[in-house]
């Protein structure tokens, strides 16, 4: 039938009608097609600390598996834990854990455990591959994923590398008030400890302690104030603050990162490591999709994403994932100290000048609090 | 005459009544009960245990933090009332109707913006290479430190409550009756003594409740303290989250907001009596 013929043949007014609403009908219906065609994304909850589900961070994942993050972030390991005894089993697919509190998560039945084969372990450093805390025996409850150092972070305009040095510089008398203190006990009173030639800082006597506490108080009067993660920031920024305890490159980092004159130096007397793990939560009902995000974030193309964190950079346990970040962006992993061919964080470590930052182990997490609420309200 | 409780009348006091009973009450009788509850490995377990009440009032430390909060609050409810007074007097005497208006819209325009924005961007003006400074700078003085200190925290209060300050006088000022001023002019009252012996008596209602809404804002506030007083040393707020940061210790937060309510109720019913007691009496 030729197109003329089409055009000009008769048409009654019925199978103009139908026509027209075979037409209409498929438009309507247009939508739902197109959504069972592109089915709604599956949320994966995650609870964490401010950055880790974020666009720069989760994106790539998201679009590959069809996922959107839905995150709770806490402030610190206790909200943490509070924030998960007061939700029901099964309200957090993926948790993220500061290594002290994984023994606590574990205790409290709040993680799965997890098969270590699923995990590129072997591409990790060694000191990484089997990470206190993170097992129990030989079964696995978390992975580690980034770390950072704590030191003494400074303003590089108002003190020299020198001066920063050692943790004596917060007694300096040109810094009156313009030490600050990122308001945690453990970082501070684990700075404290190092001072004082603690090898285990968190593992201390009575003796220990007492020093800890009378070396802390005389500290009170340099101090400017007591900041959260968002009054850190701005303090170093404008320079309200010119040194500051109890942080590390995560805050300095990003800071540089964006220009302010701030960096963090690890002292003579050593420094802290923090470092955080994923976990799946107990009674998750996408801890295969939780599975596949730990395995995500831990490769090197992971690694990467996780080293760059706009929120807040760190290091990354993944030797690969190193590699890569030279590759990448060489600026940062030079920024960072993540170079294989020249000296690198890996080496602080191995000389024995990092501790872990953990909770007290000879007094309770109780008395380590007390004391910093007595010692801001002197 | 005893006046029976009508369904009419009773329809539209009633959403007062439960608002208050599920926003007021139940939320207090919930916190009082957990006060006594214990923790154990970073849960709550309900308990009566007064073991929280003992620990927290027995410690120097809230104490400190509680005179300090109660002269801080103080403090800025008196300098607001007295900064607020001529501002509100002149809208309310000296302004045309159409001004008056003007005047209470831009009043509540900074109610628009958030008031955690409005402490942080204070930050830039405070610091000590700040705005203030850098142009005192200018003419060789300072620097003068403002941040992280109680001029600071003196200054986010009022940023806080001196629009609602003003406000409330101003609604009490504008119902004051013009007679009485005019009588005690005719009686050759001067005008600041007309201001002091007839003005302020006749809206005293209004200068005291704007005074307590100051006193109880601030009372409660956290972020001026911490972000403009860099937290040091702690107020009953901040003291609260820090309770809660570090064990999980919502039953002695709890115990804290127990007693600032406590505080607060005391406070209020002690205003509003002088308010409404009749002179002389």
């Amino acid at each position: 039938m030729s197109i003329k013929k089409t055009l000009s043949g008769c048409h009654s007014r019925r199978t103009i009608l139908k026509g027209a609403a075979v037409l209409g009908g498929s438009a309507l219906a247009t939508p739902f097609v197109s959504r069972l065609a592109f089915a709604a994304p599956v949320e994966l909850n995650m609870l964490a600390w401010y950055g880790h589900a974020e666009p720069d961070v989760v994106a790539e994942f998201e679009a590959e598996h069809n996922v959107k993050f839905k995150p709770k972030y806490y402030t610190g390991g206790d909200n943490m834990l509070g924030l998960i005894a007061q939700s029901p089993p099964g309200t957090f697919d993926i948790i993220l854990s500061d290594a002290e509190y994984v023994q606590q998560l574990n205790a409290a039945g709040y993680i799965e455990k997890l098969d270590p084969a699923d995990y590129p372990f072997d591409d990790f450093f060694p000191e990484f591959q089997k990470f206190p805390g993170h097992w129990e025996g030989d079964e696995l409850y978390s992975v580690i994923t980034r770390f950072g150092f704590l030191g003494v972070a400074y303003n590089t305009e108002a003190i020299t590398e020198k001066e920063a040095s050692t943790y004596k510089v917060y007694w300096d008398e040109k810094l009156k008030g313009k030490v600050g203190h990122f308001d945690w006990h453990l970082p501070n009173l684990g700075q404290i400890s190092l001072l004082n030639g603690n090898a285990s800082p968190y593992d201390i006597d009575e003796a220990g302690w007492e020093k800890v506490q009378e070396v802390t108080k005389t500290l009170r009067p340099q101090i400017g104030g007591f900041f959260d993660y968002g009054g850190t920031f701005s303090s170093l920024q404008n320079g309200q603050m010119l040194v500051m305890a109890g942080i590390g490159d995560w805050i300095t980092g990003a800071l540089e990162k964006g220009g302010a004159k701030v960096r963090t130096q690890i002292p003579e007397e050593g420094g802290l490591q923090f470092t955080e793990s994923f976990s799946i939560g107990k009674g998750s009902q996408k801890a295969d999709l939780a599975k596949k995000w730990i395995q995500y974030i831990t490769s090197a193309k992971g690694q990467v994403k996780s080293a760059n964190m706009a929120a807040y950079p760190c290091l990354i346990p993944n030797k690969k994932g190193w590699e890569l970040l030279a590759k990448e962006t060489p600026e940062e992993a030079k920024r960072q100290g993540m170079l294989l061919n020249e000296s690198n964080v890996m080496d602080l470590i191995r000389a024995g000048r990092i501790k872990y930052r953990q909770l007290p182990v000879q007094q309770s997490l109780e008395d380590w609090n007390d004391f910093w609420s007595d010692y801001k309200a002197t | 005459m005893r006046k029976s409780i009508t369904l009419y009348g009773m329809t539209f006091s009633l959403p007062m009544a439960i608002w208050q009973v599920m926003f007021f009450l139940a939320p207090l009788v919930f916190l009082i009960a957990l006060s006594f509850w214990s923790v154990k490995n970073f849960r709550m377990e309900p308990d009566f245990n007064p073991d929280n009440w003992t620990r927290v009032l027995g410690r120097a430390v809230f104490w400190q933090a509680y005179l300090r909060t109660v002269i801080l609050s103080a403090v800025a409810a008196m300098v607001a009332s007295v900064l607020a007074f001529p501002c509100s007097y002149g809208i309310a005497f000296k302004l045309s109707p159409t001004a008056r208006r003007w005047a209470i819209f831009m009043m509540v325009i900074p109610f628009f913006t958030s008031y955690l924005v409005r402490v942080y961007s204070w930050q830039i003006f405070l610091s000590d290479n700040g705005i203030i400074n850098a142009a005192l700078a200018r003419v060789g003085l300072g620097p003068f430190p403002m941040l992280n200190s109680d001029f600071g925290v003196m200054v986010g209060y009022l940023t806080l409550c001196f629009p609602l300050v003003v406000l409330l006088q101003l609604f009490s000022l504008i119902f004051v009756d013009r007679t009485l001023i005019e009588a005690a002019h005719n009686l050759q009252c001067g005008r600041l003594r007309t201001v002091f012996e007839v003005v302020m008596p006749s809206a005293k209602v209004g200068l005291v409740i704007a005074a307590l809404f100051c006193f109880i804002l601030t009372f409660g506030d956290f972020v001026s303290p911490l972000y403009l007083g860099g937290g040091d040393p702690p107020t009953l707020s901040i003291l609260i989250t820090d309770t809660t940061k570090s064990g999980q210790q919502w039953p002695r937060a709890a115990v804290i907001a127990l007693t600032m309510i406590a505080t607060l109720l005391c406070v209020a019913f002690a205003a509003v009596s002088y308010a409404y007691r009749e002179r002389g009496r």
